[in-house]
């Protein structure tokens, strides 16, 4: 299959064989091999099912994959069993035998080992992740035995550019990289800018502590991202695209070489795209290199080009003046990764998801104080409430639940209160916090909110590049009223100096990591000043995280 | 031919299949470090003279981004995860702990080069959290009883200086 030069009708026939392929097996057993299973001894597991069903001689009936993320990170390694979505968790090479015994040879799921918490899949809706743990990364015949490339097939065949860009207008399709700019128009932009080349960048420069739905995404389906990519290059007249990625991420970096050099291989990007003799694009990878700030719109754009990674004011915007000074368009890579399915079944029916306002799904990283941590992906509009104690399973140990984090190190620390408050760009701006990149931090009563909103500021001194002062000196002024106040020596004029400062590095700074970074101490001052009250007054730390000496010592 | 030149002969095919581009200084910059295990002043100033770029833009360059290392790392690596998860989860009191243990700090190395001790914002394997990596091993869900065995048997057995 390599090698070979794709034409259009080709698609539909690899798709067929690979179905005819896959029907040939009655069971298929889909190990995840991402970052979260593989340090549990994943790859063990699968060699372990290997082995297992040819030992009980089942190999002819019985597919083994190596598949990306399913989901439930906390019990991995884990395993699916189609047909019948059977999930086992925390799979050892031991237990492999039996199960292929049981479940495969006899038909008899074994039940002491599936994944006991249905209500975790239930209220999620897995579009982005349609593929994930299904199909087998690697493979870009399981991509298209899924319809993969079908869009792009239809977008070159039967629509014009405009057209593209209408249906994605028409879904309401908002970034999800964080600021929730509309995607459709974002492309019209890139597409009415004069000056080329043009040059598309896809955001996988997955920052934030806390979340990792975007590698999830790249290991699981790096078809998909290609396949957005490609497709949003068609609309807006691009014929170069880098994938800006974490150095940190190495399996997901060896996923997305390995598929896009399959992809080069079919000629689904080249000179010539699918023989048809309109379309080029070449797509290369780019690393990042350990800096947060770099996934702000303009400084992963210095990057890319080798530079430090600084923001600089806009305008003028990258769609018009990008990389190079060219016209470029910078999208995350879940927003990428929703464009297939758009194309596939039209703007009105992604319309028809979600919010009216805020359309489709989003992905989260659930972590933190959780009793089923992982990643989902949730209709928007769904509550905090239902993400965090119907499909999280709420606080472990009878804990008391205090609080939740949304939207990274600088997004905002919620209270029980506003549990209610649903899930999107809009309403998460309105009580303080932001969708930011997804993550979802769950916070118990053994956290003081204090040292929390210490702890983010602390970060962002270190991310924050230096470059405007708000948040370079503001930032480090706020860390020492931090330090006075968990030292014992805080005033309560410290509580006004704080608010002030942080509505000062919000209005004034240059980008988003300033303009955002003072979230967690706004939130934790509007939503817990209680607990800042009783460190400055009684010198009291109830989750006992204040106070240390240790600190007192290093100064 | 030494060690050096091999490594030299590597650094050079790296230049080139970027076509000695100032815009690959990035993806040059992590080769080199792949190659050379950490950027030392004269590998920078070869990489600026290779490049035709001032040796002020590329250490520039090199201490914005935090992977890049401008010093020797110890024989074994330790990182603790300080991303959000494994604050909450408590990883500050495994690294309080290593440090006291082996006595060295977070950023530093044992006096004898065996060990180095590094803080690493999210691996992303957060639903695992607290995580240490140890060398290229990842111990989840780790407590620091766990976490002082594995880096002393990672040490060969030698008790740790106290």
């Amino acid at each position: 299959m390599e090698g070979l030069k794709l034409k259009l009708d080709d698609l539909q026939k690899i798709a067929e064989q690979e179905i005819d392929f896959q029907r040939a097996y009655k069971y298929r057993i889909n190990v995840c091999c991402s970052s979260g299973c593989v340090p549990f001894g994943a790859l063990k597991v699968l060699k372990a099912f290997e082995d297992a069903v040819k030992e009980l001689g089942v190999d002819k009936e019985c597919k083994v994959a190596r598949t990306g993320c399913i989901g439930t990170c906390s019990v991995g390694p884990a395993v699916l069993i189609e047909p019948g979505d059977y999930l086992y968790q925390s799979v050892t090479p031991e237990k492999t035998r039996e199960i292929v015994r049981d479940h495969i040879v006899l038909g008899l799921p074994v039940k002491s080992m599936l994944y006991k918490n249905e209500a975790y899949f239930t209220k999620q809706h897995r579009l982005v992740l349609r593929n994930a743990g299904k199909i087998d990364p690697s493979r870009i015949q399981d991509y298209i035995s899924a319809g993969g490339y079908s869009a792009l097939a239809k977008c070159l065949a039967t629509m014009t550019p405009q057209g593209v860009i209408y249906e994605i207008r028409t879904s309401g399709l908002r970034g999800r990289g964080g600021a929730g700019f509309q995607t459709g128009q974002k492309w019209a932009l890139v597409s009415r800018a004069h000056n080329s080349p043009k040059y598309i960048v896809a955001n996988l420069d997955e920052g934030d502590p806390g979340v990792f739905a975007n590698r999830t995404l790249a290991e699981a389906d790096p078809h998909a991202i290609i396949e957005g990519m490609l497709i949003a290059a068609y609309a807006i007249g691009a014929e170069k695209g880098y994938i800006y990625i974490r150095s940190e991420y190495p399996l997901a970096i060896q996923t997305l070489q390995k598929a896009i050099a399959q992809a080069k291989a079919m000629s689904l990007i080249g000179d010539n795209i699918l023989e048809l003799g309109t379309f080029k694009f070449d797509l290369e990878l780019r690393f990042g290199a350990g800096a947060f700030v770099a996934g702000e719109e303009t400084a992963i754009l210095a990057s890319v080009e080798g530079r430090r990674a600084m923001p600089r004011p806009r305008p003028p915007y990258p769609a018009n003046s990008g990389l190079w000074q060219k016209p470029t368009l910078i999208q995350n890579v879940e927003t990428l990764a929703n464009i297939p399915l758009i194309i596939q079944n039209g703007g009105q029916w992604f319309s028809k998801m979600g919010t009216p306002k805020c359309t489709g799904t989003k992905c989260f990283s659930l972590t933190g104080k959780i009793n089923n941590p992982g990643l989902i992906e949730v209709p928007m509009g769904i509550t905090l409430r239902e993400v965090v104690f119907e499909i999280g399973g709420g606080v472990p140990d009878g804990k008391k639940f205090k609080a939740v984090l949304v939207g990274g190190p600088s997004g905002g620390c919620l209270p029980e209160t506003l549990l209610e408050s649903p899930i999107d760009y809009d309403s998460l701006t309105k009580v303080g916090a932001i969708m930011g990149s997804g993550g979802i931090v769950v916070i118990d009563e053994d956290s003081c909110m204090v040292d929390t909103a210490r702890f983010f500021t602390e970060f962002c001194i270190d991310e924050s590049c230096g470059k405007c002062t708000p948040c370079r000196a503001g930032l480090a002024r706020e860390k020492e009223i931090f330090d006075k106040i968990t030292h014992g020596q805080g005033e309560m004029s410290d509580i006004a100096t704080l608010e002030k400062s942080s509505v000062f590095i919000r209005d004034a700074s240059l980008c988003g990591l300033g303009q955002t970074a003072p979230n967690p101490v706004i939130t934790t001052l509007r939503y817990f000043k209680d607990e800042y009250i009783q460190h400055i007054v009684e010198k009291k730390c109830e989750a006992g995280k204040c106070f240390k000496t240790r600190d007192e010592a290093e100064e | 031919m030494t060690t050096d030149d091999k490594r030299r002969i590597m650094l050079e095919k790296i230049l080139k299949d970027n076509n000695y581009k100032a815009s690959a200084l990035l993806e040059i910059l992590h080769s080199a470090q792949e190659i050379y295990g950490y950027l030392d002043k004269d590998l920078l100033m070869d990489i600026s003279g290779s490049l035709n770029l001032p040796p002020s833009h590329v250490f520039g360059v090199v201490t914005f981004y935090s992977f890049f290392k401008l010093r020797k790392q110890g024989e074994h690596v330790v990182t603790g995860c300080l991303g959000t998860a494994c604050y909450v989860k408590g990883v500050e009191e495994i690294m309080e702990a290593i440090e006291e243990e082996f006595n060295l700090k977070r950023g530093g190395s044992t006096a004898d080069g065996k060990l180095s001790l590094l803080i690493t914002r999210c691996i992303g394997a957060c639903a695992m959290a607290p995580n240490i990596v140890v060398d290229d091993e990842v111990i989840g869900k780790a407590t620091k009883e766990i976490v002082i065995e594995k880096i002393k048997q990672t040490l060969g057995g030698i008790k740790a200086e106290t």
